[in-house]
C-alpha cells in the first residue's frame, strides 16, 4: 500500500532545509523544533502505517502566537504546512511529505474555561477526545463525540475529519457539538468563528472548517458543547440467523419510533474474534449481531428495553441477552469497542469506512464477501447499523507486498460499492490521502471544484496539508498557482 | 435557467415561496428566480430516518408527509411569516435550510443545518453541483451542506435537499413556572438544561409578551412564563415531569399542559405569533450564551422601551423595539460587543433595512473569508446580491 502518488516536493525548500530549521527554531524556541532524524520519524507516519515519509521538521507549539508565528514565517517562504493532533488518523490525513513543516497541536493541551450553565467548555485542541468528558465528569457532564480512539486522538484532530463514534446516532457528530472556534490560517491570521452561542452570524465559516482534514487552517482552541449525562444507560445483545434479519430488526425499531442512543452490528467473523477476546458471551452460533443501547432511568432503560424485544420478536433473534449490571454493559460494549485491537490480534487488517443506506445492508455485505473472496481475502463486518456507517475489517499479511497490494484494491472496490448503492467513501475516518484518489467516484469533476474553490479562499497558495483529499491532477494547477 | 442570467451578469433575487422577501437588506434584481415549481419528495425512508425533497416544495406538504408517519422536522422549523407580515405556514422546504431557521428544539435536536445531509444546487457561475448525500454519516470532502446552510440565497439556489427526519414523541407535557422575573426565569431554565431529563424546550415569556398568546388559559394568567417541555413515551413523561418539579422546586409549583396544550403553545412560538407584524417596532434576533440573555435585554432596556422574550433557555432573544431610523441598531450592537453573540435585524421598513447593518458585522479578517466565498460561488454578483451584506 506504498504506491500513491504524492505532489513533487519542493526541492528549493529542500535545500534550504537547515536554513529554515534555524528559522523555526527562532521562532518557537528550540524545546519545540524537532529536527533530528529520530525524532522526525516519531512523525513519518499516522494510524495508516502503510504510507510513511519524514518531515523536513515539526514544530510542536504551545501557543496560538507561535502557531501563527510559523505559520506566518512558512507563507511567506512558500513552506507547505501539515498539522497534526495524535496521529491516529486511519486515512493518512496527517501524512507528511518530505519538504512539509509538521505543526503539532499535542502540547496545547489545556481545559480553559468549563461553564455548566451555559453548557460548554472551552479547550486548546490538543486535548484529548476523552479528557474533555473527563474534566466535566465530575459534575455529571461529557462531550458527546466518541471515536474509537478517543483515549488517544485530539480535538484538533476530530475537529478536521469530523468524527463521529458509536453514540452518534442520538448526539451527532463533532460539527454538531462545536460552538466557537479559533484557529490560524496560512497566512497567520488568527480568527475566531462563533463563541458560547448557538448558531453561526454570516457564513457557516465554522461548519466548513470542521472536516476541513487541514486544508484550511490549524484551529488551536475551540468551544464544544456539553451535555449532561443521562441517569443511566444499559445494552441488549441480540444474535440473528442472517444479516437479513438483523437489518430488518434496526429498521423495525426505529419504524415504530424508538432511536436509541447506539445500534451496533457485527458479522459473524467479527463475532468470533472479539468474543474469544472479550468473553462477552456473544452467540457464537448466530450471523450477526445487534448491540442495542438505551438510556434513561433504571425504569426507562426497562421498558425501551421491552419494547425493543417485542419489536424484534418477529425477525426471529436466536439469542437475547439483556444487560443487568453495570458490568455485564462493560462486558458487551468491551467486546465491541476493543473490536479492531482483537481483530489486530489475529492478523493484520485494513480498515475501511463506507456508509450505506441500511435497507441495502444485506447487498452491500454479500458484495464485500464477493469482493474479498475474488481477491482471495477474509472480512469482518463492524458497522454502526443506526446511521448506516460501515467498517468492513479486510483481513491480509502486512510482511507481503502482494497481500496488501490485493487489500487495497479490494477496499476500493467496497467503497465503490458503497457510492453505487446511494452511500459514501467515508462515514468518519475522513478521505485523507487513502479515499483521494476514490473522490471522482462519488463527486463530479465540478463537484470537486467548487469543494477546492473554498479551499483556495482559506489558503490561497496551497501549502496546508498537501496531497490530500482532492485527485492530484485536479489540483494540479492550483498547487502550480504557488 | 440560470446560465443565460449569469452570462449577461443580470443579479436575480432567489425565492421560493416569497414568504421571507422582507428580511435581509433590500436589493436591486432585474429577475427574480423561484423555486416554487420544482415541487415533490422524490425520497422517503422512515426506518432510515431520510426524506429528499424538491427545494420548492412546500413545508406544509412534508410535514403533513411526515406526519402521516409519525415522523417530524425535529429542529422544527422557525415561521419568520407572521412577524414580517406575510401569511403563516408559507415557506418552502428549500428556504428553511437557506436561511437556516430552527425552533425551539434546536437545543437538543440541533440546527436546520445540523439536520442537512446533503444538497443540489447552482451556484452564481451556472454550475449544477451536489454534496453531502442521503446517509446520515458522511465527511467525504468539503461540508458545503453546512457553508449553504444559511447563506440565504446568496451563494447558491438549492435545487434539491435531503435531510434528516425523526419520530415524534409519543407523549409530550410542559411544565409552566408563573412570575418569575427574566433573570430567574432564564436561571430556572438553565438548571433544568443540567439536569439529565432531555428537556426539549425552555422559553420564559416575560408577562408582557405572555398576555399576547393565544393560549387562552396562559394569557388570563397575566404573568410571565417559564415554560420546560419534555417528550417521550408515556411512563417517561411522567416520571421526568415530576423528577423536574422537585429539582425545581425553588423557583415554585409549576402548572402542566398535556400533549394538545403542549403542541399549541408551542406551535404558537414556532409561529412567533408574539411577536406579531407591526410597523410601529422593530424585531431583532439575538444569540448569546443563555445566562447573558437577561443581562444583554437590561443593556437595550436603558436606550429604549423593549418587548422580549427567551428561548434556547435564554441564549435565543427576540427582541422587539420602537421604529426608528437605525432599528436601535447601534445600542443592541453595543450589548452584544459587550455580551457576546449577535443579533439580526429580521423586521423593519425597507429604507431601515438598506442603511443599517442587518446581519452582525464581521471584523476584517472574517469579511475578507466572507467576501471570497461569495466570490468563490457568485463571483459576478449575481445571487441575492447585498441581500447579508452591503459590498458583496
Amino acid at each position: 500500500m506504498t504506491h500513491i502518488e504524492m505532489p513533487v516536493p519542493d526541492a528549493a525548500v529542500l535545500r534550504r532545509s537547515a536554513h529554515i530549521i534555524k528559522d523555526l527554531i527562532a521562532l518557537a524556541g528550540a524545546d519545540a523544533v524537532i529536527a533530528d532524524e529520530d525524532g522526525r520519524r516519531t512523525f513519518e507516519t499516522d494510524g495508516l502505517t502503510a504510507y510513511r515519509c519524514m518531515p523536513l521538521a515539526v514544530v510542536l507549539p504551545k501557543t496560538t502566537e507561535e502557531v501563527a508565528r510559523v505559520l506566518r514565517y512558512c507563507h511567506r517562504e512558500g513552506i507547505k504546512v501539515v498539522a497534526r493532533g495524535a496521529g491516529t488518523s486511519l486515512c493518512g490525513g496527517a501524512l507528511p511529505t518530505e519538504d512539509a513543516v509538521v505543526v503539532g497541536v499535542s502540547r496545547m493541551n489545556r481545559v480553559l474555561e468549563i461553564d455548566y450553565d451555559n453548557r460548554f467548555a472551552r479547550v486548546e485542541t490538543g486535548i484529548t477526545n476523552l479528557a474533555i468528558s473527563k474534566a466535566v465528569s465530575a459534575e455529571g457532564f461529557f462531550y458527546a463525540p466518541d471515536p474509537s480512539s478517543q483515549l488517544a486522538c485530539t480535538l484538533a484532530g476530530n475537529l478536521a475529519m469530523n468524527s463521529g463514534g458509536a453514540h452518534c446516532l442520538k448526539y451527532g457528530v463533532t460539527t454538531n457539538n462545536v460552538l466557537g472556534l479559533k484557529l490560524v490560517l496560512m497566512n497567520g491570521e488568527v480568527i475566531e468563528l462563533g463563541g458560547p452561542h448557538l448558531d453561526a452570524d454570516g457564513y457557516d465559516l465554522m461548519g466548513l472548517m470542521v472536516g476541513s482534514e487541514g486544508q484550511f487552517g490549524i484551529v488551536t482552541e475551540a468551544t464544544v458543547r456539553i451535555l449532561k449525562s443521562a441517569e443511566g444507560a444499559r445494552p441488549v445483545l441480540m444474535g440473528f440467523a442472517s444479516s437479513e434479519a438483523a437489518g430488518a430488526c434496526v429498521a423495525g425499531i426505529i419504524g415504530a419510533g424508538i432511536v436509541p442512543v447506539a445500534i451496533e452490528f457485527m458479522d459473524k467473523p467479527a463475532i468470533e474474534v472479539c468474543e474469544a477476546f472479550a468473553k462477552a458471551g456473544y452467540p457464537l452460533d448466530a450471523e450477526a449481531l445487534l448491540i442495542i443501547e438505551v438510556e434513561g432511568s433504571d425504569q426507562e432503560i426497562s421498558e425501551m428495553l421491552a419494547r425493543i424485544q417485542a419489536i424484534a420478536e418477529p425477525y426471529g433473534p436466536t439469542q437475547t441477552i439483556v444487560s443487568q449490571s453495570a458490568e455485564q454493559s462493560a462486558k458487551i460494549w468491551k467486546g465491541r469497542k476493543s473490536a479492531f485491537g482483537a481483530i489486530g490480534r489475529i492478523s493484520d487488517y485494513y480498515c475501511m469506512d463506507g456508509t450505506i443506506p441500511l435497507s441495502r445492508l444485506p447487498q452491500v455485505l454479500a458484495g464485500i464477501s464477493q469482493i474479498c473472496a475474488d481477491h482471495g481475502l477474509k472480512v469482518a463486518n463492524i458497522f454502526h447499523a443506526g446511521d448506516g456507517n460501515l467498517h468492513p475489517l479486510i483481513l491480509y499479511d502486512a510482511n507481503d507486498p502482494e497481500s496488501s497490494h490485493r487489500a487495497e484494491l479490494a477496499g476500493a472496490d467496497i467503497l465503490r460499492l458503497c457510492v453505487e448503492v446511494g452511500g459514501c467513501l467515508t462515514g468518519e475516518h475522513g478521505v485523507g490521502v487513502e479515499k483521494r484518489d476514490l473522490m471522482r467516484t462519488q463527486f463530479t469533476k465540478t463537484d470537486l471544484a467548487v469543494q477546492m474553490r473554498i479551499k483556495t479562499v482559506f489558503d490561497p497558495k496551497w501549502l496546508l496539508n498537501p496531497g490530500k483529499v482532492f485527485p492530484l491532477e485536479e489540483t494540479e494547477h492550483m498547487r502550480d498557482v504557488a | 435557467m440560470m446560465s443565460p442570467l449569469v452570462e449577461r451578469q443580470i443579479p436575480v433575487e432567489v425565492v421560493g415561496s416569497g414568504s421571507k422577501r422582507a428580511v435581509g437588506r433590500p436589493m436591486q434584481a432585474a429577475v427574480q428566480l423561484t423555486t416554487s415549481a420544482m415541487q415533490g419528495v422524490w425520497l422517503y425512508e422512515p426506518t432510515e430516518l431520510v426524506m429528499s425533497a424538491q427545494a420548492g416544495t412546500p413545508l406544509t406538504q412534508i410535514e403533513a408527509m411526515l406526519a402521516s408517519n409519525n415522523q417530524m422536522l425535529a429542529f422544527e422549523p422557525i415561521d419568520l411569516g407572521p412577524a414580517t407580515g406575510s401569511t403563516p405556514g408559507g415557506q418552502t422546504i428549500g428556504s428553511v435550510f437557506a436561511c437556516n431557521l430552527s425552533g425551539s428544539r434546536r437545543i437538543t435536536a440541533g440546527a436546520a443545518r445540523d439536520n442537512l445531509l446533503g444538497i443540489e444546487a447552482v451556484n452564481g457561475r451556472a454550475e449544477l453541483f451536489r454534496a453531502g448525500g442521503r446517509v446520515m454519516k458522511n465527511v467525504t470532502g468539503v461540508d458545503l451542506c453546512r457553508g449553504i446552510a444559511g447563506s440565504w440565497g446568496t451563494l447558491s439556489v438549492l435545487v434539491e435537499v435531503t435531510f434528516k427526519v425523526l419520530p415524534w414523541p409519543e407523549v409530550a407535557a410542559t411544565l409552566i413556572y408563573f412570575g418569575l422575573p427574566d433573570d430567574l426565569g432564564v436561571e430556572a431554565l438553565c438548571a433544568a438544561m443540567r439536569l439529565p431529563y432531555e428537556v426539549t424546550g425552555a422559553v420564559h415569556l416575560p408577562e408582557g409578551v405572555a398576555r399576547r398568546l393565544e393560549h387562552e388559559g396562559l394569557r388570563a394568567q397575566g404573568r410571565s412564563i417559564t415554560a420546560l417541555r419534555i417528550e417521550n413515551f408515556g411512563n417517561s413523561v411522567v416520571y421526568r415531569k415530576e423528577a423536574i418539579r422537585k429539582a425545581l422546586k425553588v423557583y415554585g409549583d409549576p402548572a402542566v399542559l398535556d400533549t394538545g396544550d403542549t403542541l399549541s403553545f408551542w406551535g404558537e412560538l414556532r409561529r412567533l405569533s408574539v411577536m406579531p407584524y407591526n410597523r410601529e417596532t422593530c424585531l431583532w434576533r439575538v444569540s448569546t450564551a443563555p445566562t447573558r440573555g437577561p443581562q444583554v435585554v437590561a443593556a437595550i432596556k436603558r436606550h429604549m422601551p423593549v418587548e422580549a422574550y427567551y428561548d434556547w433557555a435564554g441564549g435565543l432573544m427576540w427582541i422587539e423595539v420602537p421604529a426608528s431610523a437605525d432599528a436601535g441598531a447601534s445600542d443592541i450592537r453595543r450589548a452584544i460587543a459587550v455580551h457576546g453573540g449577535h443579533a439580526t435585524l429580521i423586521r423593519a421598513e425597507p429604507s431601515v433595512r438598506a442603511s443599517v447593518e442587518v446581519f452582525q458585522p464581521q471584523p476584517p479578517a472574517v469579511e475578507r473569508l466572507m467576501r471570497g466565498l461569495k466570490e468563490a460561488f457568485d463571483p459576478y454578483r449575481v445571487l441575492n446580491p447585498g441581500r447579508m451584506y452591503a459590498t458583496f
